[in-house]
């Protein structure tokens, strides 16, 4: 916390401790497991002296539902219907991560249209993902109006996903060895006519939400996250490059065809603030969407017909023995899969390092001194989605 | 008939005919919100409960809400529990006794009208913290905690800026301010009047504190659903839970209307000189005028509800102690030299 923050000058620093002839103690208050503010199932342990915080500890497991261990009862591809619901709200990506990592313990890659395939679908996914963020982000600071106004272009992209795979949230469509099917006819053409609507769209989203005059005044200088800090607790995705840390696996360990294609990864700037508080967290979602809809144009451009599908992947594998790591670039940061094969058709270990986990781990360390208004900024701002914290 | 039966004959009158104008219009208000949150945000509202986009919701919910069963917690304080949904709805009600709705369509003509309406809407203000304080929830005793910082950081502004029209007309009541602007053909509105620019200094400010006397957003804080859960009604629900929501619309129509008496010139509307005085078509008008003047107010304050995110509460401390006070309390010198100017040319 910034020494700037309106809540120091209230927080019990030495020096301004009043003597008092009553006993007082801080109040604990549960903020959960239903709580409007913890999105999902999640419990917040706040200490609060008044409206100031002074101690937060975060409590998980609501949501467990022994997804990893899952993974050592069922076949390779039989887990994949598992991933999509680590983190709901991006399901593509969960099936690139986990295919991508089973195609690395076979040694083989998905045909080429697959792979343009791929990343349009997780950037399109991305680009849903953020919206959500940003409209329920709205809805944690009092403002009702950005969910609606983002669930109305996240339909569009949903719709689009329903006509691919005939799935809306849950798709298991990205699997190991390429896709389960083609692009039906026309829907490339209807994915370039989105990209065209949403560009205007963004606007609407830049104005209405971002540059709110009182979204500046909670967001900037609030749970400010620095450098160091976001790399020593392991954050990834825009927690971290909010805090202006240019990493993007993307980019720095590309896969796919990620090498092929121009893009930019946006950092916090402290457009508003200083770098890594709740804005610029923010401001880098904003940002990426643009960049979405950058990566998805040149895939359309460079995409060529082809098989989606590599027929060596049949529907029982068995990998040589041997482990294989992939961690790739999720709307909420990397999302590993650390799988290990003896070589049968079920996974000895899989092992999901979920972006969501990592970066929350840090918010309770972002709460003590700021408000209590403050803690559903910051936990809004890290964005976690409760099925992928807890697995 | 004895004196004292009219008396109370009169008051009985006077109770059901302001319960029931006020019960239809927040049933209204509410189907209002509703809409327009919807109109908003790219949906459209209630449209199935009585055949025509949903006019019948107000009341389908409010049947529901009468019927749903009424919880006390085992440690709540039960006589504040039960006294707090009372006091607030009581002091709304009685707000609307002030209220003049067309010429001679007053209950009270109170000399001090709006003087009045800022001591009951303070009043409601205790029930509010009594009801946070009786729920044994400590979402409920935050909410109530910040209704009271927030009350004490906006009340000054907010009967500050009433003072600009209330020394422009030189009265305190709101039926006595409203026929000093039925000039130039019903449109010498404070707003329009010689004193215009003050008019439209004290206005914004009045509405902003307005806002905050109502618990609008972005000044919600008393129950940031975000934050606080429900704040202080997080633990009533059914009829008890109805008597907080009913006092909010009715606190919202309240402020505007007041808005609409002093700036906007109350009952008087175009052409309000071409009719015959006392007649049934100039008060049906009037009232109609009134009526609408004040829901476009409170329809400006779903507007703002719908568009904006919540203040922290020492943002709203910092709006209302170092912005407000200070500017309305500027405006309220303006005011007093502006008049004092409009004194010596008319002398």
């Amino acid at each position: 916390m910034s020494s700037s923050h309106p809540a120091a000058a209230y927080s019990r620093a030495p020096g301004r401790e009043i003597e008092l002839d009553v006993a007082t103690q801080d109040c604990q208050i549960h903020m959960g497991p239903q709580h409007p503010a913890t999105h999902g199932v999640m419990r917040v342990l706040l200490k609060a002296d008044g409206e100031v915080l002074s101690g937060a500890q975060t409590h998980l497991g609501y949501l467990h539902r022994s997804a990893e261990k899952i993974g050592e009862m069922v076949d390779w591809l039989q887990y994949l219907p598992y991933t999509d619901r680590y983190d709901y709200l991006c399901a593509m990506n969960n099936n690139l991560g986990y295919s991508l990592g089973v195609e690395k313990l076979l040694g083989l890659e998905a045909p080429e249209r697959a792979q343009y395939l791929r990343v349009i679908l997780s950037e399109l996914n991305r680009i849903a993902s953020h919206l959500f963020a940003v409209g329920t982000y709205g809805l944690d600071l009092g403002a009702f109006t950005p969910l609606f106004t983002a669930l109305r272009d996240r339909e569009i992209v949903l719709d689009l996903f329903e006509r691919i795979c005939g799935a809306r949230l849950t798709y298991s469509f990205i699997r190991p060895g390429g896709l389960w099917n083609d692009a039906p006819e026309g829907w490339l053409e209807d994915v370039a006519a989105f990209l065209d609507l949403f560009e205007k769209r963004w606007h609407e989203y830049w104005t209405l939400v971002v540059e709110n005059r009182i979204f500046i005044e909670r967001t900037a200088d609030v749970g400010v996250l620095s450098a160091e800090q976001a790399i020593d607790w392991g954050c990834s995705g825009p927690m971290l490059r909010g805090s202006g840390v240019d990493w993007d696996l993307r980019r720095d360990q590309p896969y796919q065809v990620y090498d092929r294609l121009e893009f930019e990864v946006v950092k916090g700037s402290g457009y508003r603030g200083s770098v890594g508080d709740c804005f610029d967290r923010t401001f880098v979602r904003m940002f990426e969407m643009t960049e979405s809809i950058r990566i998805v144009r040149q895939c359309l451009e460079q995409m060529e017909p082809g098989p989606v599908h590599n027929p060596e992947v049949k529907s029982v594998i068995r990998p040589a023995p041997g482990s294989a790591y992939c961690g790739i670039e999720n709307p909420r940061g990397e999302l590993g899969h650390y799988l290990v094969s003896d070589g049968s058709k079920i996974a000895v270990r899989v092992r999901v390092r979920a972006p969501s986990f990592c970066n929350l781990s840090v918010a309770e360390h972002l709460m003590p001194g700021s408000m209590l208004g403050d803690a559903a900024a910051i936990i809004g701002s890290v964005d976690i989605v409760v099925g992928e914290t807890d697995r | 008939m004895p004196g004292w039966l009219l008396t109370v004959w009169a008051a009985v009158v006077a109770m059901v005919v302001v319960f029931t104008f006020l019960t239809i219009m927040v049933m209204f208000s509410v189907w209002m919100e509703r809409k327009v949150a919807g109109f908003i945000q790219h949906r459209v509202g209630p449209m199935r409960a009585g055949g025509f986009h949903g006019w019948a919701q107000s009341i389908a919910d409010s049947i529901k809400l009468l019927f749903k069963e009424d919880l006390i917690l085992i440690g709540a304080d039960r006589k504040l529990f039960q006294i707090a949904p009372a006091l607030v709805m009581a002091t709304a009600t009685a707000m609307f006794v002030v209220l003049p709705f067309a010429p001679g369509w007053q209950v009270a003509d109170a000399d001090l009208g709006v003087f009045l309406i800022l001591a009951l809407a303070s009043v409601t203000t205790i029930g509010v913290i009594m009801a946070g304080w009786g729920s044994y929830n400590k979402w409920s005793v935050y909410g109530a905690m910040r209704e009271a910082a927030q009350v004490a950081s906006y009340e000054i502004p907010l009967a500050l800026s009433l003072i600009p029209p209330i020394l422009h007309y030189g009265t305190f009541s709101l039926a006595t301010a409203t026929e000093a602007q039925a000039g130039w053909g019903g449109m010498q509105w404070y707003v329009f009047s010689s004193a215009a620019p003050v008019a439209w200094l004290s206005f914004p400010l009045f509405f902003i504190a307005a806002l905050a006397e109502n618990k609008r957003a972005p000044f919600d804080l008393p129950e940031a659903e975000s934050e606080l859960v429900a704040g202080f009604h997080t633990e009533y629900t059914g009829i008890r839970f109805s008597f907080f929501f009913l006092e909010e619309y009715a606190a919202m129509f309240v402020m505007g209307a007041v808005g609409a008496a002093l700036w906007f010139g109350g009952w008087n509307f175009p052409g309000i000189h071409l009719l015959e005085p006392g007649s049934a078509l100039l008060q049906v008008l009037a009232l109609f005028a009134f009526v609408a003047k004040a829901m476009a107010l409170v329809f400006v304050m779903m507007w703002v509800r719908w568009t904006v995110p919540r203040l922290r509460i020492d943002q709203v401390m910092t709006l209302g102690y170092k912005y407000l006070t200070p500017l309305s309390m500027a405006v309220v010198l303006i005011a007093a030299f502006w008049e004092f100017g409009l004194h010596l040319i008319q002398d």
